[in-house]
């Protein structure tokens, strides 16, 4: 007869833990401290708990359990929907927005770090059950960072090459190197721009990154990301420092322009490289026959 | 924020009355560029929209 609650409390403990390593409130600026980190610490829990009784349950052997669990793992899909309802009624107040892609790749974050809570504990639990306890660590060790390191996507540093750029005036025409950004009609405007400034390409490595790079979400995202760590000289009102990413759309780089509150190119280009590549933009069309075949 | 959706003028400022003809915006006559850029700059301020220059002397607030 095995001790099933130091089955449980290993599992719970080693679910718990994975949950609060992946809860990271950094520039993304969310979730916030304390109340938002707090709702997902406590759905972590309970998904600890789910995870960590399915195999007592198993081993008693007791299957309606078991097919409770199943009941169970459904509330979190609630988690998804809870997710994007919040952050979009956030939108309409920020000056700079998220964009729905990104909205939506955060919620399926959420959502997903709840299933990786339930299977840390499940193999946890698993192991002190068929094993011992000692090797439960070695095991949610293996599992938080799986957790960690296989989860975290690929980065627009992956994709894409991003160099420094030249921010300058073709008559009322604002460019960044090649590419045109927007029509800027006043000469104080201008003079900012010119001072204040800073531009850069990002350059696609093939043609999977270039349709990434298309998609608006993409490029939403990542200029939030930049402003929301290098802030911007936006205010209501006033929105012609807007920072923009527009396309050459002969050569199918991005220029992207920003008019920040701390202007450190270098710091700029390393933000930008650390943008996550949203799924809902990732470009696909070199898997594809004709995608391959057109591309060279 | 890059949907076209919203894009509209909201005013006109120039010198020359003759660059604008039809209707549906107002339009604001400026005595010379000094005023013009003054005046396009208030109204952009007010109306929270953005000044675009037509390089023909016609300034134009639109809102995006």
């Amino acid at each position: 007869m095995q001790n099933y609650l130091l089955v449980i409390s290993f599992g719970v403990v080693a679910g718990f833990l994975a949950r609060w390593i992946m809860l990271r409130s950094d520039y993304r600026h969310y979730p916030t401290y304390p109340h938002g980190q707090l709702t997902h610490l406590a759905l972590g829990f309970i998904a600890a708990c789910l995870g960590a009784v399915a195999v007592p349950a198993i081993a008693k052997p007791d299957y309606v359990a078991v097919t409770f669990l199943a009941l169970a793992a459904q509330q979190f899909r609630e988690i998804r929907s809870m997710e994007r309802n919040t952050l979009e009624s956030l939108e309409s107040t920020k000056l700079i927005r998220r964009g729905n892609d990104y909205i939506e790749g955060i919620a399926r974050v959420f959502e997903a770090r709840n299933y990786l809570t339930i299977l840390t504990a499940l193999i946890t639990s698993g192991v002190v059950q068929i094993f011992s306890w000692p090797y439960a660590f070695i095991a949610a060790a293996i599992c938080i960072y799986g957790s960690v390191k296989f989860m975290s996507g690929r980065k627009i540093g992956d994709i894409a090459d991003i160099v420094p750029a030249q921010v300058h005036f073709d008559k009322s025409l604002l460019m960044v190197d090649d590419v045109v950004i927007m029509n800027v009609g006043l000469e104080q405007i201008r003079q900012k721009i010119e001072k204040d400034g800073m531009g850069v390409l990002i350059k696609p490595k093939n043609d999977n990154a270039r349709l990434t790079l298309d998609v608006p979400g993409q490029r939403m995202a990542i200029i939030h990301d930049v402003v929301s760590i290098l802030g911007s000289k936006v205010d209501m009102n006033e929105m012609d420092l807007a920072p923009l990413a527009r396309k050459q759309v002969d050569k199918g780089y991005l220029g992207l322009f920003l008019v920040a509150n701390e202007p450190d190119i270098q710091y700029l280009i390393e933000i930008i490289k650390r943008v996550p590549v949203l799924e809902s933009a990732q470009g696909t069309t070199l898997s594809s026959f004709y995608g391959k075949k057109a591309a060279d | 924020m890059d949907n076209g959706l919203r894009d509209f003028i909201l005013a006109i400022v120039t010198m020359d009355y003759s660059l604008v003809q039809g209707g549906g915006c107002p339009v604001f006559l400026a005595e010379n560029a000094t005023q013009q850029n003054k005046i396009s700059m208030l109204l952009a301020r007010i109306l929270g929209g953005i000044v675009h220059d037509l390089e023909n002397g016609v300034y134009l607030i639109v809102k995006h």
